[in-house]
């Protein structure tokens, strides 16, 4: 065993700078104690945000309305193409349009308890009541939502809760609300508001006298490598769930930006909470390098079952209607599909590892709409999800129409990031971290539909009102000085990093050590967490990130368009995030949400959650690779939501 | 599956590039064409050779940025983006003939990889609605016919990936720009800027070197999304009408 599980305890985090009173005041309270900065200094700040998905699209084409000089980058060769594009189902947002009971108390009490109480009660409230803000806002941009036939927005209802409060763009709606940002920052950007620097990866972070001013990065189609400097700098680089290889993340989606600002001094906060989504497509061999999700929305009108029998290899359409067991609606009735996501994953694991899956290896459950074309009528199945039908039959090759579409739970978002206040500002002065990069609001789960709108909420209202205060308090008269040895120091290590990297020339494939650590993250941090497991993981990672700076092969130089250094490059960085998640999963013994222990289940098999114990968010400080972090442990009060055991029942 | 490929290899804008002979073996039907390059790179860096560089990101058919020309096909033999299109479209032994998009508004960066960025320039010469955070009136203040809504998301779907520019033997963009025009010049929000931003969009389009439109159709055909012919037209007549109406 590694020196690394010897973590030690340190101070706890007791300033989040959420001001006192009535939660539904407290928003305004901080937006009216927080220091301005007059409209005409706001062009002598600038500000570097990284990333360009909901969340950085959102903030830097607001920044540069409000007059601040924005540097912004992505790894993509536009900003359209960040992975928010990817979100299907919808957005969350207590409108009440139906006069269904919603309201902001109800959105932040569904929320609360979705994440399992792992969230920071004022910071969800915040995001329940800008969430009717977002969609007004969007609506003005020209966003297409789904629309009745009276012309007005239609809604639909999604996991976890019990009203429908999910506005949606077919099942596009992340790329809707993408383009929607993407098209208010390129307006930004037309006007010279915004300096884009697309297919450009930040590498480093540069921190000045205590305080980020800056980012080194490297322009991706020459090689080279530059610094950036700012007053503040706001990371929207979005999860890390391609730690484990196997993902609905896309391909280049990484933990670079966030990690190396957690080496750089940035707490990471609950790194263990990861969310696997219970309706991707099931994998169909070694070769596969991503797995595609289906909008969960599919779970309004889908039933899931599997057959009773172990073993039965019978299609689908030969086994009787008694022979099914539709065994969510079995177990929990009163919300039946439309469990939480962390609730209906593991019932899909737990039923293949009975032997009831089905398709190849028995790694997947039944996803069935026939009862859903009998109701409404295969035109209006097809509208409601065609695309998806569509995207579904073009990956199989099997018609979801005729046959019930297979489905098994993947990674697909992490609640875990890097650790922010209030503010969304970091343990780091000046850096800002928003939308998935963060660990905010979502807790130990995040309930669908509810990506979206915290990422737009961070960029678009929270942190343009929030940063004010930290530039009005900060006015850096003086720039960085280029030859200030912080800045030398992060330029030299990223290039000997890279250097380093094209000098082994061993025997093995950045993917093929990508591969190794996803799957060994995938068995011993994935769906179900046992202590031996973890501590398995701990002891391997060490020997793998050893065997790779070994036998590491990339091809080319650092001078030039180079993916395959990119990808070693994001290796790195995966092989010490790994350890930490793992870490972080095995001190807490305790099952919630996205986070099961096996050790910590109610006698049914629920996640137990022990509050006495774990009632925290946990807040990694970096010390060096391989050496025991220093844990942080923000304490959760809960004045409005309390705490009960989960049930969907 | 065993399989020939032929693949343009190009180590940057100022290098000329040449077609290179491939041969890969045990491609599994199953496998997307993206991965079955995978696999291909895989055996490049273990033979000491640089991989085979192609843009692709979310291999779901969304991002727009896997932007291959597959036996002289953007995005292949099948109606859908590359990362989209599954090696059981394919027969084995087949020889397959990869290429980058071809246009002369998109330079090749490396490889299978152009620079697009010309599109974004079109964006933001008007592709958009000036809306800025705060101002939003309630999402419900104006309601939009259902028809109308269904016609702008019908256009909003286009993903950029350009293979309309790379199927038109004049490299044109305008099933590009007449998808965006359309989605936002049908809306009440997007009226304001309805004549600005046909013209201003359309300039833009000529300046960057996109080709002129003869009506062939090849962009409709090869685009993943299905954003229809008549797309173009309909941004003909939006910007004849902003001629006139801006000379008035």
């Amino acid at each position: 065993m590694s020196d690394y599980t010897n973590y030690v305890t340190g101070e706890p985090v007791v300033d989040t700078k959420a001001p006192e009173g009535p939660v539904a005041d407290r928003w305004d309270t901080r937006r009216f104690e927080a220091k301005l900065v007059n409209p005409a200094n706001r062009r002598k700040h600038t500000v570097i945000v990284v990333g360009t998905g909901l969340a950085g699209g959102s903030a830097g084409a607001t920044l540069a309305e409000q007059g601040y000089h924005v540097v912004q980058f992505c790894f993509q060769d536009s900003p359209r193409r960040a992975h928010s594009v990817a979100a299907q189902g919808g957005i969350n947002a207590a409108k009440n349009y139906r006069n269904d009971g919603d309201s902001v108390h109800r959105l932040f009490y569904d929320t609360v308890k979705g994440g399992d109480f792992r969230a920071r009660e004022p910071n969800v409230h915040r995001l329940a009541e800008i969430s009717v803000e977002i969609i007004d806002q969007c609506v003005a941009q020209g966003v297409p939502f789904a629309r009745e036939y009276g012309g007005l927005l239609d809604n639909r209802s999604f996991g976890g809760v019990q009203v429908s409060r999910t506005f949606y763009a077919r099942g596009q709606t992340g790329q809707q609300l993408l383009l929607g940002a993407y098209q208010a920052l390129s307006r930004q950007i037309a006007a010279g508001n915004v300096e884009l620097h697309p297919r450009t990866e930040m590498l480093d972070l540069i921190v000045v006298d205590g305080k980020a001013r800056g980012i080194v990065a490297r322009d991706l189609v020459t090689g080279k490598i530059d610094t950036y400097f700012a007053d503040a700098v706001v990371l929207a680089s979005g999860g890390y769930g391609n730690v484990f290889y196997l993902s609905t993340n896309a391909m280049n989606s990484n933990t670079t930006a966030i990690w190396r600002a957690h080496r750089r001094g940035a707490y990471f906060a609950n790194p263990c909470f990861t969310q696997i989504h219970p309706t991707c497509i099931p994998r169909t061999g070694d070769h596969q390098s991503k797995l595609t999700l289906m909008s969960e929305s599919l779970r309004n009108d889908g039933r899931i079952w599997v057959p009773k029998a172990k073993g039965d290899t019978r299609p689908a359409n030969e086994i009787p209607e008694e022979e099914r067991d539709y065994y969510l609606e079995r177990v929990y009735p009163a919300f039946g599909n439309l469990v939480p996501r962390d609730i209906a994953s593991r019932a899909a694991k737990n039923v293949c590892d009975e032997g009831r899956g089905v398709g190849p290896g028995g790694q997947g459950v039944y996803l069935d709409f026939a009862e859903a074309i009998q109701r409404m009528g295969r035109d209006k199945v097809e509208e409601k999800y065609g695309n998806l039908f569509d995207m579904y039959a073009q990956i199989t090759a099997e018609n979801p129409y005729e046959t019930p579409m297979r489905i098994y739970p993947a990674v697909h978002y992490t609640m875990g990031g890097l650790w922010v206040d209030y503010d969304l500002q970091t343990t780091i002065p000046g850096l800002f971290a928003i939308g998935e990069a963060n660990f905010s609001d979502h807790g130990a789960n995040r309930l669908g539909a509810s990506a979206l709108m915290q990422g737009l909420a961070d960029g678009y209202f929270v942190l343009p009102s929030t940063i004010n205060d930290y530039l009005a308090r900060n006015p850096h008269a003086e720039a960085v000085d280029a030859g200030h040895p912080a800045v030398a120091e992060a330029v030299a290590e990223t290039e000997d990093r890279l250097n380093l990297l094209l000098a082994v020339d061993g025997d093995r494939t950045p993917d093929s050590f990508h591969r190794e650590i996803g799957e060994l993250m995938w068995e011993f941090c994935g769906m179900a967490r046992t202590e031996e497991g973890l501590r398995k993981a701990l002891d391997r990672i060490p020997q793998i990130r050893e065997e790779f700076w070994r036998r590491i092969k990339v091809p080319g130089t650092g001078e030039q368009f180079n993916q395959s250094l990119e990808k070693a490059n994001r290796i790195v960085d995966y092989l010490e995030l790994a350890e930490l998640m793992c870490l972080d999963a095995l001190h807490r013994a305790e099952s919630c949400g996205g986070h099961f222990r096996e050790e910590s289940q109610t006698p049914d098999g629920e996640a137990a959650r022990r509050d006495e114990d774990f009632s925290y968010a946990a807040a990694w400080e970096f010390s060096s690779t391989g050496d025991a972090p220093v844990l942080h442990k923000e304490d959760l009060v809960f004045e409005y939501v309390h705490p009960t055991q989960r049930s969907y029942a | 599956m065993k399989l020939t490929l032929r693949v343009w290899r190009q180590q940057n804008a100022e290098t000329p590039g040449a077609m290179a002979t491939y041969e890969v073996d045990g491609i599994s039907p199953d496998m997307s064409f993206l991965e079955m390059l995978d696999t291909l790179n895989e055996e490049l860096i273990l033979g000491g050779d640089e991989p085979v560089a192609f843009d692709h990101d979310c291999r779901e058919g969304i991002c727009g940025a896997c932007s291959l020309v597959i036996n002289g096909d953007a995005h292949g033999p099948e109606r859908t983006t590359t990362c989209q299109l599954h090696m059981r479209s394919f027969q084995d032994g087949d020889t397959i003939d990869v290429e980058p998009w071809r246009a002369s508004a998109f330079p090749v960066v490396k490889d299978l990889v152009v620079d697009r960025s010309a599109f974004d320039r079109i964006i933001q010469s008007g592709g958009y609605i000036s809306a800025p955070t705060g101002t939003a009136p309630d999402a419900h203040a104006t309601p939009v016919p259902k028809p109308d809504a269904d016609f702008a998301f019908e256009h909003a779907e286009c993903i950029g990936c350009g293979a309309c520019v790379a199927a038109c033997p004049n490299g044109s963009a305008m099933l590009f720009t007449s998808a965006k025009v359309n989605h936002l010049n049908v809306l009440p929000q997007g009226a304001p800027e309805r004549e600005t931003r046909v013209l201003d969009m359309v300039a833009t389009m000529d300046e960057e070197g996109f080709g002129g439109c003869t009506l062939t159709g090849e962009c409709a055909t090869a685009c993943p999304k299905g954003i229809p012919l008549p797309s173009i037209a309909a941004m003909n007549k939006e910007w004849l009408r902003a001629t006139r109406k801006v000379r008035r």
